[in-house]
């Protein structure tokens, strides 16, 4: 299964210390992500992937090497039940 | 005495006011009858004094954000319903905003309405409450009362969102004396292109007549007769009577186009330019509003109030609902 | 209405309706001092719960623009804590020009501190006793930030003293002008205390944030720096309208807990929480 988030027009940012405060437009919800779901929703949010491409892209790009498949699941969960991941 | 007239005319005409209108009187009205948001659109542009326009500019970006807030209640609510395969057609604000109507120009939306194929009711149940969404109250009593009498599921919210959605079979209760065809509903609907629909344009306005004039109370009359006016403005009133008369619902829609005819200057069909026996008393309720947003009316609303449970149900049953409502 | 009141605190502009006479007459003479707005943003009213409830144990419905469903009436002789509430009300659902948040605000050479907390961290005694001290109170309920501008605008309305903190304010201000001491209300004991000449007369100007404080009464003196997120999260939570405001109360509030410092600090008494925030408004 394949992962998209929203582009980046969709979403305002402000960093916070060790946190990202994110308002998603088309929803006027405020989310407040920490390492690595802001990661995993920047990637999304350049093309769609599936997970095991987005674990490869997270090693790659953020170094984000201990991530398991396992919590990188539950991550995913997590951001489609808020709304700003949609499971293609 | 002071009613809504000066709203529904505001409305009908915004070039009309003059600048020493009673803006504060206007305004709480409005307020008081949900119609601030869609006001503040009917005035944006013209002359107004500097408070009002500050005043009618902060509606306008609420009601906007309440636009997208609703917007986005669908696009959750169909992202739930995909997986099953089944026509979802939304219904009233949600509609009206999703169709791009002059109806939802500003107009405040509270729950997510949706209609769905009765077959595909409880699979539609299981599907939301795994998507997040709770049983609003799990009283026993209630519970069995919407299943057994209406045309809804019992109201459910969202755990994290606090958005309610009600899910709809059709658009009047069993119980009612009229059946409108909802499988027509369904099959007429038009897509939005994203797995969701709308009703046909014609059925957009029957809905709200039978919703204002067979369902409730005429709570919000005026804000339902205003959705109908704009869906005349965007679709015109061809074939309505047909469909109408088809659902069993022209009487309703007729009395709908009268009113509005009346109040907003509606264009309709000669037949339907003037008033007819009873008219007159749904004017003095949905007008029944004073300048500082009081309920004015007492007597013609109690009576709107009764008749909307006699229309919904057999006077036995209306006896055994008020006596379970009033011992708790 | 029978009985009609209209004032502007701040930038917000309330009529006050009202089936009786007695409410009106007190915020006349206790507001007498403040404008009337050229258009009132909100409506408030004040109606006898039955129509016989307006001479027989006269019981005040709160109501008006906005209003809570479980809100229970009050009786006649609480008719100014009433306007108060209902006025509060008003402006905590409605209002959508300003981020609003539930907190105490005073300023120095334009610059604002603001003091944020649960009920009873004693927000109102805090802002009273350094309005004594030469501070300008700007309110003690709600600050008002300008998503435009980021600046804090005043609300100085009636200063609601509960309790122990009636005894304290006016030892502070022993001059201030006071409406009614209503016993008993389901609040406890409450005294309004009119703001002073400079307060009300200042009205208009806002001010630039500079120190946000979140204190805590009935403990040793303590102090903790508050990063950016936790601030962010607890303003979200101590407003009425954040979510209402949607995008402009996302910029407004990303903003504020950015550019100004935050500190919780823990304080067994008045004296010493001015002393320490004195000391944090050196340093800040």
């Amino acid at each position: 299964m394949r992962y998209r988030a929203p582009d980046a027009a969709a979403l305002l940012t402000a960093e916070l210390d060790a946190f990202t405060a994110i308002f998603h437009r088309p929803s006027g919800i405020t989310h407040l992500l920490a390492s690595p779901a802001r990661e995993i929703l920047a990637l999304l949010g350049e093309e769609p992937l599936d997970g095991d491409m987005l674990l490869a892209r997270l090693a790659d790009r953020y170094d984000v090497a201990d991530a398991t498949r396992d919590a990188l699941a539950a991550r995913l969960d997590e951001l489609v039940v808020a709304g700003l991941v949609e499971p293609l | 005495m002071a009613d809504a007239l000066i709203l529904a005319r505001a409305l009908a005409d915004p070039q009309s006011l003059a600048l020493d209108t009673d803006w504060i009187g206007l305004i709480t009205t409005a307020r008081a009858e949900q119609l601030l948001g869609t006001l503040a659109y009917r005035l944006d542009g013209l002359p107004l004094p500097e408070d009002v326009a500050l005043l009618l500019a902060d509606a306008r970006a609420s009601a906007e954000n309440g636009r997208r807030a609703a917007l986005w209640e669908a696009e959750m609510a169909r992202r739930a319903l995909a997986p099953l395969d089944c026509p979802v057609v939304l219904l009233k604000g949600t509609a009206f905003v999703a169709a791009g109507s002059l109806a939802g120009r500003g107009r405040s939306i509270g729950d997510c309405d949706i209609l769905v194929p009765r077959a595909a009711l409880d699979r539609v149940e299981a599907a939301l409450l795994a998507a997040g969404w709770e049983w609003v109250k799990p009283d026993p009593y209630d519970d069995a009362y919407y299943r057994r009498w209406m045309h809804e599921l019992p109201p459910l919210i969202h755990r994290t969102r606090d958005r309610m959605i009600d899910v709809h079979h059709t658009i009047l209760p069993p119980t009612a004396r009229i059946t409108p065809d909802a499988a027509a509903l369904l099959a007429d609907a038009e897509p939005l292109g994203n797995g969701l629909s709308v009703l046909s344009p014609r059925d957009l306005i029957v809905h709200a007549a039978a919703h204002l004039f067979a369902d409730g109370d005429l709570a919000g009359g005026l804000r339902n007769l205003w959705d109908i006016h704009c869906l005349i403005d965007d679709h015109g009133s061809d074939g309505l009577a047909a469909r109408a008369a088809h659902h069993g619902l022209t009487r309703e829609t007729a009395r709908a186009l009268r009113l509005c005819h009346r109040l907003f200057d509606t264009p309709v069909a000669p037949e339907h330019r003037d008033l007819r026996g009873g008219d007159a008393l749904y004017l003095r309720r949905v007008l029944a509003r004073d300048d500082w947003g009081r309920p004015i009316r007492p007597a013609t609303r109690f009576a709107f109030y009764v008749r909307s449970h006699w229309l919904r149900m057999p006077p036995a049953m209306l006896a055994r609902h008020l006596w379970t409502k009033w011992r708790r | 209405m029978r009985h009609q009141f209209t004032v502007r605190i701040g930038p917000i502009g309330f009529r006050v309706g009202s089936d009786w006479a007695a409410p009106i007459a007190a915020l006349q003479d206790l507001y007498r001092y403040y404008p009337s707005p050229n258009l009132p943003d909100f409506t408030v009213r004040l109606e006898a719960t039955h129509w016989w409830r307006r001479w027989l144990r006269p019981s005040i419905r709160i109501g008006g623009d906005y209003m809570l469903p479980e809100a229970a009436p009050l009786p006649l002789g609480f008719g100014l804590l009433a306007a108060e509430m209902a006025m509060n009300l008003q402006l905590a659902l409605g209002g959508r020009r300003y981020l609003l948040l539930h907190a105490a605000c005073v300023a120095r050479d334009g610059e604002a501190l603001l003091l944020t907390g649960e009920s009873g961290a004693g927000k109102s005694t805090l802002a009273t006793l350094l309005a004594a001290r030469g501070w300008r109170f700007l309110s003690d309920e709600f600050a008002l930030i300008d998503p435009e501008t980021g600046l804090v605008h005043p609300f100085p309305r009636l200063i609601s003293l509960k309790n122990a903190a009636i005894a304290t304010a006016i030892a502070a201000r022993p001059d201030a002008k006071l409406g009614p001491l209503l016993v008993g209300t389901p609040k406890g004991d409450i005294r309004h205390m009119v703001p002073d000449a400079l307060a009300v007369g200042a009205m208009d100007e806002p001010a630039r944030p500079a120190l946000l404080l979140y204190p805590r009464h009935g403990f040793a003196a303590e102090k903790r720096g508050v990063p950016p997120a936790e601030s962010f999260v607890r303003l979200t939570q101590a407003s009425t309208n954040y979510v209402a405001m949607g995008e402009a109360g996302f910029t407004a509030l990303t903003r504020l807990v950015r550019a100004v410092p935050a500190q919780a600090i823990d304080y067994p008494d008045g004296a010493t929480a001015i002393d320490q925030v004195e000391a944090l408004w050196r340093t800040r």
